[in-house]
C-alpha cells in the first residue's frame, strides 16, 4: 500500500509525451511505451513529487465527478500501485 | 494495399565501427563494406522525418555510436523533437565529461553492454580488455542521474553465471537488465557451434532470472530473452517486418531489422535519395514481407500468424536459403530439422576454451 501522505514522482527512466497522432499521452521508458487513457494521463501528470497521494485522489475526484468518489479513490490507488510495481513510479520512503 | 503501420522506434545505427570484436555481433559480416556514412545533416533530417511519421523513441546504436563526434548534435536534435533517446554503447571510448555533456543535452537512458560477470571471461568475448572500463562507465551513468540498462548476451560459456550477472547489475544499480540469449545470425551464426547452449543450461538460467524478476520487482526490470533455437514457436521478430521498428543503417538504408540487407534480392532505398516516409511506405524491401500476403503454408493458415508474423526472415534465409520460408525455429516448419540438428550437437562448455571467429573488418571465408 502506498501511504496517503507519500509524494509519488515518475521514475528516472520514464517520461510523459503528448502524442499528436492519438491526441493522448504516452509514458515512454527504455524499449517500451504505454498509451495512456485520459484518466491514467491525468494521474501521472500529477505525480510531480510535490502532490501527495491524497491530493492526487482529490483532484481526480473533482475532475471526474461523474464517477462515485470511493470508486475513483480505488482506481487511483490501484493504478499508482501498478505503476510502482512496474518500476515506473517512485515513492520516496 | 493497406496503409503502412505506424513505426514507434527508430534504430539509428550511426556507424558499424566498434572498438570491440564480440563474437556474436549483430552487424553484417561484411560490415566494413558499408563505410560511406551519413552526415550530420542527413541524420537530423531522418530524425525529423521519423518523428513526423509517428516515431517516439530513438536508439542511437552501431557499432559504437560514441565514435561519432556528432552524437551530441543528434541527441540535441532528438530531444528538440521530444523523442525518448537511448544510447546503446559498449562504454568505450567514453570520458566522464562527455557523458555529463550528453546528460545536459537531455539523453534519457544509457545502455551499457557487459559480456560476462567476470573480467577475463567478459574480455574473451569482447576480444579485448574492456570489462573494468565498462564497470566504471556504468557507475558514472548512475552517478550522473541517468537510468542504466545493462545488456548481457547469453550463450554456452556464460549462461551458468546468470546469477552472477544479475548480482553485478544489482551492484551497479541498473534500472533494467536485459539477459538476451544469442540469436544465431551474422557473426553469431559463424560461431554457432561454440556458442549454442544446451536446453538444460537455458532452463536453469531461465528459472534464475524468473526468481530475480520477482525479487527485484519495482527496482530492476529483468528481461530474459530465450534463444529461437529452444522455442516451440518463434517470437515476433522486430514485432513484425516493417511494422513498429524502423532501422537506418550507417550508410543510409532504411531497413525493417538489423540484417535485412544481408538477404539477397531485397532492395531497400536510401534516405539520401528518398524521404523516410516514402521508403517506409513503399520501398520494395519493406513491402516484401509486410503483412501476411507473402506467407507460405503452414503460416498462411495458422492462427499464430498475427502473433509471430512468421518469425525471422533473415533466419529463414540463412538456414534454408529462402527468405519467404516459415522460420525453421517454428515447430511447425517443414525445415525444423535444421534447428534440431544444431541443437543435438550442442554440448555444455568444454573444459578447454574453444576458438572463436572474432568480429573483424576482414571477414573469414565462408565455412
Amino acid at each position: 500500500m502506498i501511504p496517503a501522505a507519500a509524494r509519488p514522482s515518475l521514475a528516472a527512466k520514464a517520461r510523459l509525451r503528448f502524442d499528436r497522432a492519438s491526441g493522448g499521452y504516452m509514458l515512454l521508458y527504455p524499449e517500451r511505451g504505454l498509451a495512456l487513457n485520459p484518466t491514467a494521463a491525468s494521474i501521472l501528470r500529477l505525480c510531480n513529487g510535490e502532490l501527495t497521494v491524497e491530493a492526487i485522489v482529490e483532484r481526480l475526484q473533482g475532475e471526474y465527478s461523474e464517477r462515485p468518489a470511493p470508486e475513483m479513490r480505488q482506481d487511483v490507488l490501484e493504478f499508482l500501485e501498478e505503476m510502482v510495481r512496474r518500476g515506473l513510479l517512485q515513492v520516496p520512503a | 494495399m493497406s496503409p503502412a503501420p505506424r513505426p514507434y522506434t527508430l534504430v539509428a545505427e550511426l556507424t558499424y565501427a566498434c572498438p570491440l570484436h564480440c563474437v556474436y555481433c549483430s552487424n553484417p559480416i561484411d560490415f566494413a563494406r558499408h563505410r560511406d556514412l551519413l552526415d550530420t545533416a542527413t541524420w537530423r533530417r531522418v530524425l525529423r522525418q521519423a518523428e513526423r511519421l509517428g516515431v517516439v523513441q530513438v536508439n542511437f546504436t552501431g557499432g559504437e555510436p560514441l565514435l561519432r563526434p556528432d552524437l551530441e548534435a543528434l541527441v540535441e536534435e532528438a530531444r528538440a523533437l521530444d523523442l525518448y533517446t537511448n544510447l546503446i554503447t559498449s562504454g568505450l571510448p567514453l570520458e566522464r565529461a562527455r557523458l555529463e555533456r550528453l546528460r545536459r543535452l537531455g539523453l534519457d537512458n544509457v545502455q551499457v553492454s557487459i559480456q560476462d560477470a567476470r573480467p577475463a571471461e567478459s574480455d574473451r568475448i569482447a576480444g579485448r580488455e574492456a570489462f573494468q572500463r565498462k564497470l566504471e562507465v556504468a557507475r558514472w551513468v548512475k552517478e550522473l542521474g541517468f537510468p542504466l540498462t545493462v545488456n548481457t548476451v547469453l550463450h554456452r560459456e556464460n549462461l551458468d553465471r546468470t546469477g552472477e550477472v544479475i548480482a553485478l547489475a544489482e551492484e551497479l544499480r541498473a534500472d533494467r537488465l536485459e539477459l538476451a540469449n544469442t540469436q544465431y545470425l551474422g557473426w553469431a551464426f559463424l560461431n554457432r557451434q561454440a556458442l549454442l547452449p544446451t536446453r538444460e543450461q537455458i532452463e536453469r538460467a531461465r528459472s534464475v532470472a524468473a526468481a530475480a524478476r520477482k525479487r527485484l520487482e519495482g527496482r530492476m526490470e529483468v528481461v530474459f530473452v530465450v534463444p529461437d533455437y529452444y522455442v516451440e514457436f518463434p517470437p515476433a521478430c522486430m514485432d513484425g517486418w516493417g511494422r513498429r521498428f524502423l532501422v537506418v543503417s550507417p550508410d543510409g538504408l532504411l531497413l525493417p531489422c538489423l540484417l535485412a540487407h544481408t538477404v539477397p534480392g531485397l532492395s531497400f532505398g536510401n534516405v539520401r535519395e528518398q524521404s523516410v516516409e516514402e521508403l517506409w511506405t513503399s520501398s520494395p524491401g519493406l513491402l516484401a514481407f509486410r503483412g501476411e500476403d507473402w506467407m507460405p503454408e503452414p503460416c498462411r493458415g495458422c492462427t499464430r500468424r498475427s502473433i509471430d508474423f512468421g518469425g525471422c526472415r533473415c533466419q529463414a534465409f540463412h538456414l534454408t536459403g529462402n527468405a519467404a520460408a516459415t522460420d525453421p525455429a517454428c515447430s511447425l516448419s517443414p525445415d525444423r530439422a535444421l534447428i534440431e540438428v544444431a541443437r543435438a550437437e550442442a554440448v555444455p562448455p568444454p573444459g578447454r576454451l574453444v576458438e572463436f571467429r572474432y568480429r573483424s573488418a576482414r571477414p573469414p571465408a565462408a565455412g
